[in-house]
């Protein structure tokens, strides 16, 4: 056996002896063991995860009530927790006590040493419907009593005294899942209009190709800007999220439409496909088991790169007041506070929102250019 | 006994086309007017340089192209005659499993996403032959190309280009058809794999009368597998003879070229002739007259003005050369 397989996975690059493990991979595991070498990529898919599932448990992380305001505790900076209290392990933050300057008229927080606000894990808080589904007041952190002013502020206020992570982790769950949601649907447009384009060529390939560059040729933003501003002012929440998807994605499909049109004509000459119809396959046994498979792991890269560029589309469309629309909450909408320069001077936390969007972006990024240089392990 | 297959006049343009409007502007005559028999049990050797279009003729004749014109009468073992040329795809699906191909690139031709046993059996799957035999048949197959039966669970990559030959042998033997046609199988292999190879096939000749049509771009090679040989050149069949009399007293100048062209292991017998000189022809602007005048040594005024037909020169000898009765050439023993 040895002698018959002395050539297995040159392209692997595996260690010696374990040649039997290679040979008999599925494409699978080559894939993983292929996507685990690059350590950059392994750190950037953690990443990816950590972020998803603060999305799925979003109010469970929140601590204060995301929508709740209140003026007297408005620009409240970042606060820490005090882990021992005279030597013992007994986390608590201190009570604020808030006073106004007389020159700037500005709120003006100082930490009271003397109120202690104990921290608890699994605290009540407000009351939310976990997974949309079941009602529950309980989160992960929580202090206890107080006022107004008195609570766990780790990421400070914003003017209308809204907790900013709170916000913020609320705020993934838009951003994340809308550009989800817009790749999934440009990826149905993208393989669909790519597909046809690449399988029959001729006037169909003609037509979608020159649709494409149309698309592409137009600016994106003033077009945004149109279709955005022909979103009735009337709609709800729900209404705008589902329409700025679908906007996004309608923008988004041309480049996996080029991808998976560019791998069927590639395919359509490979051998293989050739000695698959000259054993007499059907025309669907040749495109669903001989090129999907072919070309699946492309897509999937090409989606995973396609991510951020959704999501930036959102908290840009969002910055710039086109997007998503207060009271929705999203990276886009937290980073239109931080619009203003006095704002910034006084309140520079407010820009934090910007450090989620950045490394979540970087990591689909790192992520997708692993899945590429994975997706083929066969090399 | 009847041929398996009778090809005549088979011709396959393809179109140049430019501009917007994707207008014809010029057509490639990649296969001209060729026309060749293949007993049952024999085997043919297609033989010229790249670009001569033998490749075309075997996509042809399995019609994964499809010929501008002429016919190609097949038939199955069994079965009764048919023309493959004007068939569509529908009508040639019941039709495939009497006829297979072995593949150049034997990196390109296995799907890599497959194992090895899937490969083997997907002539057999498309074409309705039950699970347990084809398992049988699978085991059967990896037997008859000399693999291990642990083959079947691996992948295409864990194979060397000889050793993936042999699978791509073993799926075209799958459904024991009539007509095998071999497009360059052992081009892109190593010389010492080449020969592993040749002798598989020849074994296989032997043991399971194989009608075969061996594509090469060398004469070589052919030798010892093919019982007649066809000689190509730009589009046209330009000879044709039962290989050891073409070997020894080729009847055409290209012939007698690629002849010259093989590599000889013994020093002495090198540079006999001069090699040919100039490339093959542009299929899209074939010469006047003989297409191979340009390069030809021995060329006339009439090989310039009028092109030979292929006619019998000696029994069962045809040559497409003006001069083929007053010249000699030079052969190999």
């Amino acid at each position: 056996m040895s002698q018959k397989s002395n050539s297995a996975g040159n392209g692997v690059g595996h260690a010696a002896g374990s040649e039997d493990r290679y040979a008999e991979a599925t494409q699978l595991q080559l894939t993983w063991w292929r996507f685990k070498k690059h350590k950059l990529a392994l750190l950037s898919l953690w990443i990816v995860a950590f972020f998803y599932l603060i999305a799925i448990f979003a109010d469970v992380l929140a601590i204060n009530d995301p929508q709740a305001t209140d003026a007297r505790r408005s620009y409240i900076p970042p606060q820490g927790i005090h882990l021992f209290d005279d030597g013992n392990f007994r986390p608590h933050v201190n009570g604020l006590k808030g006073t106004r300057d007389l020159k700037t008229f500005k709120l003006a927080y100082t930490p009271d040493p003397a109120k202690k606000l104990p921290v608890r894990l699994f605290a009540r808080g407000y009351s939310y419907h976990l997974f949309g589904l079941i009602p529950t007041d309980i989160h992960v952190l929580g202090v206890e009593g107080g006022e107004a002013v008195d609570g766990l502020f780790l990421l400070g206020t914003d003017q209308l005294g809204r907790d900013l992570y709170s916000r913020l982790v609320v705020a993934t769950r838009i951003s994340l899942s809308i550009g989800l949601a817009g790749v999934g649907l440009s990826l149905l447009l993208g393989i669909l209009l790519g597909g046809l384009s690449g399988l029959y060529g001729g006037i169909v390939d003609t037509v979608i190709q020159r649709v494409i560059e149309m698309v592409r040729s137009i600016p994106t933003i003033p077009l945004w800007m149109g279709l955005a501003a022909a979103l009735p002012n009337t709609w709800s929440v729900t209404q705008v999220y589902f329409a700025i998807t679908l906007i996004i994605s309608l923008f988004g499909w041309t480049e996996l439409a080029r991808v998976v049109r560019g791998r069927f004509l590639a395919l359509r000459e490979e051998d293989f496909v050739i000695a698959a119809e000259l054993a007499g396959a059907s025309q669907l046994r040749i495109i669903f088991r001989h090129m999907l498979p072919s070309f699946a792991s492309h897509v999937i890269a090409a989606t995973s790169l396609a991510l951020p560029a959704m999501i930036i589309s959102e908290t840009s469309l969002s910055f710039l007041g086109l997007g998503l629309r207060a009271p929705a909450i999203s990276w886009g909408i937290l980073l239109q506070d931080a619009q203003n320069v006095q704002v910034l001077a006084g309140a520079p936390w407010l820009l934090l929102a910007a450090v989620p969007v950045i490394l979540v972006i970087l990591a689909f990024n790192f992520l997708g250019d692993g899945l590429r240089d994975a997706a083929d392990p066969y090399g | 006994m009847s041929n398996v297959l009778e090809v005549d006049a088979l011709t396959k343009h393809f179109p140049i086309r430019s501009g917007l409007l994707h207008r014809e502007v010029g057509r490639i005559r990649a296969v001209d007017s060729v026309s060749f028999h293949l007993g049952r049990g024999e085997t043919l050797a297609l033989v010229g340089e790249s670009g001569c279009g033998k490749t075309t003729v075997a996509r042809c004749l399995l019609r994964a192209l499809a010929p501008t014109s002429g016919t190609i009468r097949f038939t199955p073992e069994g079965g009764r005659e048919i023309d493959l040329a004007p068939l569509s795809r529908r009508q040639l699906r019941p039709l495939r499993r009497h006829m297979q191909m072995i593949f150049q690139d034997p990196y390109a031709s296995l799907n890599p996403r497959m194992l090895v046993g899937d490969i083997i059996a997907e002539p057999m799957l498309v074409n309705g032959v039950p699970v347990a035999d084809r398992q049988a048949r699978v085991r059967e197959l990896l037997e008859l190309v000399g693999l291990p039966d642990t083959a079947r669970t691996r992948f295409p990559f864990a194979f060397s280009g000889g050793q993936r030959q042999r699978i791509g042998i073993a799926r075209a033997l799958a459904l024991t058809p009539s007509l095998i046609v071999a497009d360059e199988p052992v081009s892109a292999l190593d010389v010492s794999v080449q020969a592993q190879i040749i002798n598989l096939l020849l074994d296989l000749q032997d043991r399971l009368r194989l009608s075969m049509i061996f594509v090469a771009h060398d004469l070589g090679v052919v030798r010892h597998v093919s019982d007649r040989v066809a000689v190509m050149y730009v589009g046209r069949i330009v000879e044709t003879g039962p290989t050891t009399e073409l070997y020894r007293q080729p009847l055409h100048p290209y012939t007698a070229a690629l002849l010259a062209s093989v590599p000889k292991p013994d020093p002495t017998q090198r540079d006999a002739a001069p090699p040919l000189a100039g490339d093959v022809a542009d299929a899209g602007n074939v010469p006047k007259g003989c297409a191979f005048h340009p390069r030809c040594p021995h060329a006339q005024d009439l090989c310039r003005q009028v092109r030979p037909e292929l006619l019998e020169v000696a029994p069962g000898r045809m040559s497409a050369c003006h001069r083929a009765r007053e010249l000699t050439f030079a052969g190999v023993s």
